[in-house]
Order: C-alpha cells, then sequence, then structure tokens
C-alpha cells in the first residue's frame, strides 16, 4: 500500500529526489479570537474586531478560548494523533508592525498535539494506492494583523483584525516526495478539517496556507555520507495549485544551483504566483533569534478526560471509514473516493443512502446525473435544488420501471427548475411509463400499418430495422412506453 | 478638631459612618495636602475631582440613610501603573507620556466600586523597575523623612512604590496602592515607616496593571497600619476572569479576623537571612521582633532556607527575562511615544522610540532579559532559573513543617540618600535580598515598622506566610504593632 | 561568557534599542559583571527538578467562545482603542512603509 514516489527533476549529472515538508497554519474555526473576545468574522472594517487585549494596550491580558482548544485536539484526533494532556504557551519574540504584543503566543515546547499521520492517494487514477504522510505536531497560536502597502506613498497601513485569531499549525515530517504527493496532502489535511469542522479551508481567505519546505538530493537511501540537503522555506502559499508550483519551481531552481557548483542557503522565500518562481525575501537585518519561553501570564494547559471524551465523541465519521463503508455497499473505488473528498458531498450523500437509495446506483447517478447538472448550473452541492430525498424518490421511480431513462432525464430536469417531488411531477405531467399491453400493441398496430415497405424490407431479413420500429413506438408513445415491454410486443408482431 | 489627614482608613471610615465628619470634609482636608506637597513629587497626576465625587457619593449615600460601601469616603492614591480610564497613566515613563487609557484597571475599578476616591497618580520607578524611586522619568520622589542628624540629605521613600509609601508616610493620602515584584511594596514601606502587604499570587488581578514581570507582580496596598492593610486589601483583592492566573476563592473577611494573639503560632527564624557584616541594628530590631511575638505567645524555632543566596540571581534573570517581552509593546505604532528619525524605516523607528522612550534601568533590564532568553543561552539561563525557583519554593514547603510564618527584616538597611547607589546596579539589587525569595515563592508577605535606627529612620520588620495565609501574616503583622508602638513620623518640611 | 561590546550591540538590536558606541562601551563592563553576579546560579545542582511553571497550584480555566461577552475585552471599539495612536487614518494605525 505505501509507495515510494518516482518523482524526479532531471538535471545535467543526472536525476534529482525531492524531500517535501509542510507547515499548514490554518484558522480555527471559532466566533472569538483566541485570547480575547473579539469576533473572527472575514471581510470586516479594518481595526473593528480588536479588543485591548489584541492590540496589546498596556496591562492587557490572555484568556484562552476554550472552544479553539476543543478544535485542535479533535483535528489532532482525526489525524491519529497523541494529544497531550499537558501543554504550554510560549511566547515567540520578535519586532513587526503586524504583532502588537512584540510577540506571538504559540506553543514551542510542549504542544497541544503530538504526532499523528495522514493517509493519501497521490494519484487520483490509482485510488487503490495511497500513501502514508506523518504529522509531527500541532500546535495553536495567534495569527499576526495585516500589513497593507499600496494605499499610501510612505507609509504602511495596519489592521488587526486577524491579530489574535486562533490558527492551528499542522507541521507535517519531511515525507512528501512530489508534488502531487504534496498536493494530495493538502487536499486531505483540508477535507478531514472541514470534515471535522475545525478550519473551513477557505485559501482564498487566507484560512489555510501552507509554508513549503523543499530540498532536494540525490536518489538514495537517507545516511550519514548521504544526507538530507538544505531546505529552503517557501512561506504563505496560498492556494494548493500554488504550492505544487513552489515545489516545482523550488526543485528545479535548487538543482540548477548545485550543478552550477552552488550552494543553498537555508532561508525565508516568497512564492509569486503571477510567475510562478520563488524569490528569496529580503534578508533581515538580524538572524532570527526568537528567545521563546513560556508566556507567565498564562497556566499549563491541562486536559481532563470528560474534556477529551467530548472531543472524541463529537468527532463525525471520517473520510477513510466512509470510504471503506460505501465501497462495501457497493460502491466503485473511485466513486467512493469522489464521494467522500468534500464533506458537504458526502453528506449529502449519506442523506441520500438514509432516505432509502441504493448504494451503487446513487453513487453512479451522484457522480453522473448530479454532478453533471450541478457543473451546468455552477452550483455548489450543499445549493442543489433536488434535495436528497427527492433524488432518492426519482432512483426508486427508475427502479420500480415507473420511469425510463429518458424520462428520468425528464423528470430530473424539472426538478431542477423548480424543487418539486419526482413523483408530483410524473403525476401533474403525465410522465408515467407505462406498461399497458394492449395500448403499446394498439401503436405498434399503427406503425407497422404506417410503414409497410419498412416492414417488407424487415421481413425480407434486414433485421437491423428493428431498432426503426421500437424508435417509431416509443416516439409515438411519447417516450412513456416500458422499453422492455416494447421489445417483447414488437418482436411477436413482426413475427 | 483633629487635623483629618492624620486619620487612617479605618478611622476615616467610621467617623463618616458615624457622622463625625463628612466625606467632603475629609477629602477636602486630603486635597489642600497634596496640593502643598509639590515638593516630595510623590503625585505626577492630582485628580481632586476624582476624590469630591466619591465623597458626595458617600455623603450622598448617608443622608440618604443608606449603607455606606466599605472605604466610603476614603481618599486614595493610585499607584501610576495601574491604568485608570480618563487619567493618565505612565507608568513613570517617558514612552507612556500622554497615554490616557481608555479603561480602568480591575484592582482600581474595585476599589472605586467599594467607594473610594482617587486623590491622583503617584510617582514610582519607571515599570516598576528600582528601589529607589530615582528611576521615575519625571524626577525622584523624595522621602518625607529626614535623618535626625540634621542633614538635608534628600533620602529615597524606597521603591518601586515610592510614590505611594512617601505619600501615606506624609499623610498626604489614607493608603495608597502597591504593587510588588520582587519587594516594591514592603521595601518602600519599611523605608517611610508604614505598612504594606504583597498578598498570595494570584489574588489580586492583574488586569490593567502594566505588567514588569507577569510571573511575579502582584497589586497590595500601603497604609498607615495593620488594620488599614487589612480592609484595603479586602477591597483589591478577588477573582477576575479577565487574568488567567487570578485565583478563584473568595476573598477572607481578613479586618474581622484580625486577631494579635500569637498562641500555638510557630514563628521561623531563616537563619540564611543573617548577613555578614550588616548593620547592627537591622539585626538588633530582628531580635526585638523575635521578642516581641514571643511575648505574644509564639514559639520561635529556627529554620532553614537553604537556596535563599540564590533568589538573588535567579530573580534577575526571570524578572528581566519577563520584561524584556512584556515591554516589547512600546513600539511607537499604537500609543505612547513615536520616536521617526528623518528617513528611518519600521525597525529604526522601533529602535528609536524605544531609545528615547525607555530609561536607563528600564534599558539595562531588557538587555539583560534579552541575553538571558538568546540562542545557546536560554537553558543555561531561564531554565536553570527557574529550576531554582522550584527549589526555593520547596525550602519554603519544609519550612511549613515547622512554623506558621516566618519573621525576618525586610530591608538590609535603612533608607538611603538619593543618588547613594544609583551608579551602582548591582548594589541597589541587593536592597530587595530579604524580600524577593517569597516574591519567587508568591507567597503572601508584609512590612511593618519596628523602630528606627541611630539616625531617626524607621526600620521594617517583614512577616512571611503560607500561600493563602494573608490573615496569618497580618495577625503576627498586628502581634509586632501592638508591641513595637511604633509612633514616629516625618516632621513636615515640605 | 564575556559580555563584551559586540554582545551589547547585538543584544540591543535584538531588543531594538538603539545604541551609540559610547553607551556600548559603558554597558559591556557593567553587564558583564551583572551577567558574572549572576553565573553563580549555576552552581545549584538542579538534576531532576523541573522548573517552575505554576508560581501558587492554579488550574488554566478556558473561556467560553462567545464574541463581546465582556466589553472590556471585545471588540468594536475602534474609536478608543486608537484615541491614543501617535499616527493613524482611515481607520488604519499607520507605521513608516515597509518593503517585503
Ligand atoms: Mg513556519
Ligand atoms: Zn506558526
Amino acid at each position: 500500500m505505501v509507495t515510494t514516489s518516482d518523482y524526479r527533476v532531471k538535471g545535467t549529472t543526472g536525476e534529482w529526489e525531492v524531500v517535501i515538508g509542510l507547515e499548514v497554519h490554518a484558522q480555527v474555526t471559532s466566533n472569538a479570537k483566541l485570547f480575547s473576545g473579539a469576533a473572527t468574522a472575514f471581510g470586516a472594517e479594518p481595526n473593528t474586531q480588536v479588543s485591548l487585549v489584541d492590540a496589546a494596550m498596556p496591562g492587557m491580558l490572555p484568556v484562552p478560548n476554550r472552544e479553539c482548544i476543543r478544535q485542535a485536539v479533535r483535528t489532532g484526533m482525526a489525524i491519529d494523533a497523541a494529544i497531550n494532556r499537558w501543554s504550554q504557551f510560549d511566547r515567540k519574540n520578535y519586532f513587526y508592525a503586524d504583532l502588537p504584543q512584540g510577540y506571538q503566543i504559540s506553543q514551542l515546547y510542549h504542544p497541544l498535539v503530538g504526532e499523528g499521520h495522514l493517509d493519501v492517494v497521490p494519484d487520483d487514477k490509482d485510488p487503490g494506492t495511497t500513501k502514508r504522510i506523518g504529522v509531527e505536531r500541532i500546535h495553536v497560536e495567534q495569527d499576526a494583523g495585516k500589513l497593507m502597502h499600496d494605499q499610501h506613498p510612505t507609509r504602511s497601513y495596519v489592521d488587526l483584525n486577524r491579530s489574535g485569531v486562533a490558527l492551528m499549525e499542522i507541521v507535517s515530517r519531511p515525507d512528501m516526495a512530489s508534488p502531487a504527493e504534496a498536493g494530495a496532502y493538502l487536499t486531505k489535511l483540508r477535507s478531514i478539517l472541514r470534515y471535522v469542522g475545525s478550519c473551513d479551508g477557505n485559501m482564498d481567505q487566507g484560512s489555510m496556507r501552507a509554508d513549503v519546505n523543499v530540498s532536494v538530493r540525490k536518489p538514495g537511501p537517507i545516511t550519514k555520507e548521504h544526507p538530507l540537503g538544505t531546505r529552503t522555506e517557501t512561506k504563505n502559499v496560498n492556494s494548493i495549485r500554488f504550492v505544487m508550483q513552489a515545489i516545482e519551481h523550488e526543485a528545479k531552481r535548487q538543482v540548477a544551483v548545485l550543478e552550477e557548483g552552488g550552494r543553498i542557503v537555508q532561508e525565508t522565500r516568497l512564492f509569486d504566483p503571477d510567475r510562478g518562481v520563488t524569490r528569496s525575501m529580503r534578508s533581515k537585518e538580524d538572524a532570527q533569534d526568537y528567545r521563546y519561553f513560556p508566556d507567565p501570564d498564562l497556566l499549563p494547559l491541562e486536559l481532563d478526560e470528560a474534556f477529551l471524551d467530548e472531543c472524541r465523541a463529537s468527532l463525525p465519521e471520517l473520510p477513510d471509514a466512509k470510504r471503506v463503508r460505501y465501497e462495501a455497499a457497493g460502491v466503485t473505488p473511485y466513486n467512493a473516493g469522489v464521494l467522500t473528498a468534500e464533506v458537504e458531498t458526502a453528506r449529502w450523500f449519506d442523506a441520500l443512502l438514509t432516505a432509502g437509495a441504493p448504494a451503487g446506483p446513487a453513487s453512479n447517478w451522484v457522480t453522473g446525473e448530479l454532478f453533471g447538472a450541478l457543473n451546468r448550473l455552477g452550483l455548489g452541492i450543499g445549493d442543489s435544488p433536488v434535495t436528497p430525498p427527492c433524488a432518492a424518490e426519482l432512483l426508486a421511480l427508475v427502479a420500480d420501471g415507473t420511469l425510463s431513462g429518458s424520462l428520468a432525464k425528464q423528470v430530473f430536469e424539472v426538478m431542477l427548475d423548480t424543487g418539486e417531488a419526482p413523483g408530483a411531477i410524473v403525476e401533474a405531467r403525465g410522465l408515467k411509463q407505462t406498461s399497458d399491453t394492449g395500448a403499446i400493441e394498439a401503436v405498434i398496430a399503427e406503425v407497422l400499418a404506417k410503414n409497410p415497405g419498412q416492414l417488407e424490407q424487415y421481413r425480407a431479413g434486414k433485421v437491423a430495422l428493428f431498432g426503426f420500429f421500437v424508435g417509431q413506438t416509443m416516439k409515438a408513445m411519447g417516450g412513456k412506453a416500458n422499453p422492455g415491454v416494447v421489445n417483447d410486443l414488437l418482436k411477436q408482431a413482426l413475427g | 478638631m483633629t487635623d483629618l489627614t492624620d486619620l487612617g482608613i479605618a478611622a476615616i471610615r467610621d467617623g463618616v459612618r458615624a457622622g463625625s465628619f463628612s466625606a467632603r470634609e475629609v477629602a477636602d482636608a486630603f486635597i489642600t495636602k497634596v496640593s502643598r506637597a509639590k515638593a516630595l513629587n510623590a503625585f505626577l497626576v492630582e485628580t481632586p475631582d476624582h476624590a469630591l465625587a466619591a465623597a458626595k457619593s458617600a455623603d450622598d449615600a448617608r443622608a440618604a440613610g443608606e449603607a455606606l460601601k466599605p472605604l466610603a469616603g476614603v481618599p486614595i492614591g493610585m499607584k501610576d501603573l495601574f491604568c485608570t480610564a480618563g487619567v493618565a497613566t505612565t507608568a513613570a515613563s517617558h514612552i507612556l507620556e500622554g497615554f490616557v487609557p481608555p479603561y480602568e484597571s480591575t484592582v482600581s475599578q474595585k476599589l472605586w466600586d467599594a467607594g473610594a476616591g482617587m486623590l491622583g497618580k503617584l510617582n514610582m520607578d519607571q515599570f516598576a523597575m528600582g528601589s529607589s524611586n530615582e528611576t521615575s522619568a519625571f524626577g525622584d520622589v523624595i522621602s518625607p523623612w529626614r535623618r535626625a542628624d540634621g542633614s538635608n540629605a534628600a533620602l529615597a521613600p524606597g521603591g518601586s512604590s515610592g510614590g505611594s509609601s512617601a505619600a501615606v508616610a506624609a499623610r498626604l493620602c489614607a493608603g495608597a496602592t502597591g504593587t510588588d515584584t520582587g519587594g516594591s511594596i514592603r521595601q518602600p514601606a519599611a523605608f517611610t515607616g508604614i505598612s504594606g502587604i504583597k498578598p498570595t499570587y494570584g489574588r489580586c488581578s492583574r488586569w490593567g496593571t502594566i505588567a514588569f514581570a507577569s510571573s511575579l507582580d502582584q497589586a497590595g496596598p500601603i497604609a498607615r497600619d495593620v488594620r488599614d492593610c487589612a480592609i484595603m486589601l479586602a477591597a483589591m483583592a478577588g477573582y477576575d476572569a479577565k487574568d488567567a492566573t487570578s485565583l478563584k476563592l473568595d476573598v477572607p473577611a481578613w479586618e474581622a479576623g484580625l486577631n494579635p494573639s500569637m498562641a500555638g503560632k510557630r514563628v521561623g527564624i531563616p537563619r540564611e537571612y543573617r548577613v555578614d557584616g550588616g548593620p547592627a541594628e537591622i539585626d538588633a530590631l530582628w531580635q526585638q521582633g523575635i521578642d516581641w511575638l514571643r511575648d505574644a505567645g509564639a514559639e520561635i524555632v529556627e529554620v532553614s532556607l537553604p537556596h535563599t543566596k540564590y533568589a538573588l540571581p535567579a530573580y534577575y534573570i526571570i524578572a528581566p527575562a519577563e520584561a524584556s517581552s512584556n515591554l516589547a509593546r512600546y513600539d511607537g505604532v499604537r500609543y505612547g511615544l513615536r520616536d521617526l528619525p528623518e528617513g528611518a524605516g519600521l525597525q529604526d523607528m522601533y529602535a528609536a522610540t524605544r531609545a528615547d522612550g525607555f530609561g536607563a534601568e528600564v534599558k539595562r533590564r531588557i538587555m539583560i532579559g534579552t541575553y538571558v532568553l538568546s540562542a545557546g543561552f536560554y537553558d543555561a539561563y531561564y531554565t536553570q532559573a527557574q529550576k531554582v525557583r522550584t527549589l526555593i519554593a520547596r525550602d519554603f514547603e519544609a519550612a511549613w513543617e515547622k512554623c506558621d510564618v516566618l519573621l525576618t527584616p525586610t530591608a538590609p538597611s535603612a533608607a538611603f540618600a538619593l543618588g547613594e547607589k544609583s551608579a551602582d546596579p548591582l548594589a541597589m539589587y541587593l536592597n530587595d535580598v530579604f524580600t524577593v525569595p517569597s516574591s519567587l515563592a508568591g507567597l503572601p508577605a508584609m512590612s511593618v515598622p519596628g523602630g528606627v535606627d541611630a539616625a531617626g529612620l524607621p526600620l521594617g520588620l517583614q512577616i512571611i506566610g503560607r500561600a493563602l495565609d494573608e490573615q496569618g501574616v497580618l495577625n503576627a503583622g498586628l502581634a509586632l504593632e501592638q508591641r513595637a508602638g511604633f509612633t514616629a513620623r516625618p516632621e513636615a518640611w515640605w | 561568557m564575556p559580555v563584551d561590546i559586540p554582545t551589547v550591540k547585538r543584544i540591543a538590536s535584538l531588543a531594538r534599542l538603539a545604541i551609540t558606541d559610547e553607551e556600548a562601551g559603558r554597558l559591556a563592563p557593567e553587564l558583564d559583571n551583572l551577567m558574572s553576579w549572576i553565573e553563580q546560579l549555576g552552581e545549584v545542582d538542579t538534576s531532576g527538578v523541573e522548573p517552575m511553571t505554576t508560581v501558587i497550584p492554579n488550574q488554566l480555566r478556558l473561556r467560553d467562545d462567545v464574541v463581546d461577552a465582556d466589553p472590556l475585552t471585545g471588540g468594536g471599539i475602534r474609536d478608543r482603542l486608537m484615541a491614543n495612536a501617535p499616527q493613524g487614518e482611515h481607520g488604519f494605525f499607520t507605521v513608516p512603509k515597509v518593503i517585503e
């Protein structure tokens, strides 16, 4: 089940492998900030969601928000991580205009969540092959404020609305070896965060962003003589596609530098999405020395069994478990992967199953008909005009022969338009499929009478014309005849 | 008629309740005193309107037959470390000059809720860093005391709550708030012949009090006597959800619990507090204190606090480390001073603002704190200091097996002259040698005046108690107070 | 380790305290003296001793996730928040332009 990547960067001196680790900052879904009661909503007027605490006014003190701790613990549990019942907040000291306290409250020495892992599918077309990516830790910390540089010729503007919002920093092991694996890891991580409800995963709003650590080395086992290469860290990349581009560019850049006899400097870089390249950040005048020490305004964070029990009990069924369940119920591995990738899809599909739809046909219908229609309409599954109970009813009408495939398509279009239930649509528009043999026989007789030439050719041995008679009969019946019955009766009538 | 400013908190409270005088008369008397005491430089801001408004509330309540609040009609001084809404608060620093907080500290709010009125904001050592009140950006506080030798040398009122001690000793206010990080309530109280108590860490909320060293800072009262301390501390203390280190406990009825009998109590005398070559008067007073407590019924036991010697160096790692981080917020962006040299970028602005806005002692401690936390030094200094702190706390735990309270001198000497130690930081730091260990352990401790030295200057005795046993500390203090009969007070020269 | 002038300058820069050569020259021996006094802490055998994390036995209490539950620690106070700002406009604090 575990694979090693065969992704290689081709240089002039041969092939290079890439070693990737990701530090993901995920904004914790909460109403209030990590250490103050100010709101966290996105897009507010500048500095309107800032408390005295967030602005680091003299004498202000932090008090932690239970929900932020709870969400980080639940996230840890969702990736099978060790939860540390005793953790501590540390101060990371540095000066910047978006950091009012002059330090970020974070966790270095004793993080809330320890070792865990994620199983990812690096290749969509090969859903059976997974790779396990280690997660070293998850810690909780404050976000910084926002600086704007383009509002004024000589000044930068400071908005502290984000200042103090809770983040989870999810630190992976350097276990990824290709842009695709990094992309799969981020996709899976985002999916889990959304399942758990601990982060909305909206990278375009900055709720999830990644620091990308990349190094390159000649292929081969890691040994003392053949260690990992020096890595660079590309900060705050805010889309999965950009992360993959940044890795690709950075790996190639490093290979070029090394092959020209240069050295890689351990440094912080930025990704330029317009040009698809990384570039070195203006180096800080003094080497970073964050002077971490335990925050003396906060006591150690000790979690009791009841708290952990609640966290565990409130976890939803996670994508891997769902996938296994769907497959057992007759869903193909591919469909199971598609249906579980996003929590909203999985919730919708679960509701469909609850409404009585059979898993196999239902999964085909959702990934085919429904996704196609929603795509066409530009809607997410959460906004689907067709509800799971209505969809279950539609599938049932097909299964019991009330609707033919083509009738079902007609009914589905009406459902998309009006949101009405399929049974009501069938009744009101008379779209029911008929198996009434008398009615069908009468129509067949008419069709044969109207097409004597074709009848003669058929009887002369041109059996391919059978389809023509089926089509004519169905057409005359407005598509409502049961195709199986039409076939049988036509065979009889044609002798 | 008696001078109302001669009265302490209890006497004013009782007199206003009984109608012996009005709160307005009390406020007027103190306001006048304050306005005439500029030479002491104890007040940075005078707020007579605040005191008068509180007095009016007290008088109106009495006229309406309502029950009076615990501190109704009592005018106090507020150390400038407490943020007061609408009243300039600077921590005696240039970097906060002109800062007017839009919020009220929990401790000051509690005092106003209890009916107290504010006469003004009291001078102090800048950001509470100092033991002599010489580090204020707004000039030294001059102690109201003078040596009896006829010299007019200006003396230190102690620090960092030097404005508080000077104002209370000079009868400019009935009581004052202080804060104590390593002795900043007790040492100034000792230097000026009055009382002060630092409660257990976590009793008083730190919310709205400008931070020096978060794991050590505690607010407490400075007042004329033990009873006044008990009354005022009860108004200041109490759980606050806004401070994560606040203790969720009811405030005991300390005043009602006052009892000067030491019968059945054991008083520990820590042998490591004997300093070779210290002034004989300090030793003599200590012995006197031992005798007084024995006389009050206590059993005296010798105890050992073996890590005492290391308390001061541990303190001078932990406090500056916390301070270097706590003071990072003074950067000229959101409030306070901004110094922007021509063409300066953001980081240059920080460096210029902070160099200009902080005084020499504050910068010295920021430097020490930054150094001990910097890469490669953290474990050797900070972690080691916190381990030593654990050992110091264990020393006290072991002592509590043998005794109920500890008796020590408060400071190694009487008040020194301004300028006498300011050139030698280490000599200044050594002044806190007796007060720092209990601060590191978060224990309640108080200073009460015991006597005077040959120059007629007051000397203090310190009582240290178990965590949460402020009552035991106050009671031992009361036993000393009753036997010491300390009545010396500074002659008004200002 | 002696505290020399380059160390003083490095620390001052880390602490964002502008410092002249003359000040650094004066501070170096002073800090060196203090640090050598502090270094006596190294004598103490602290093996097996945990660093203090809680001065007085107490539990870290967690707050409920409610916006502006206490106006003293809530948002929506921009005017009061910015009343002391040395510089600001359009609801932003402003600083000398930062080039990233
Ligand atoms: Mg990072
Ligand atoms: Zn981070």
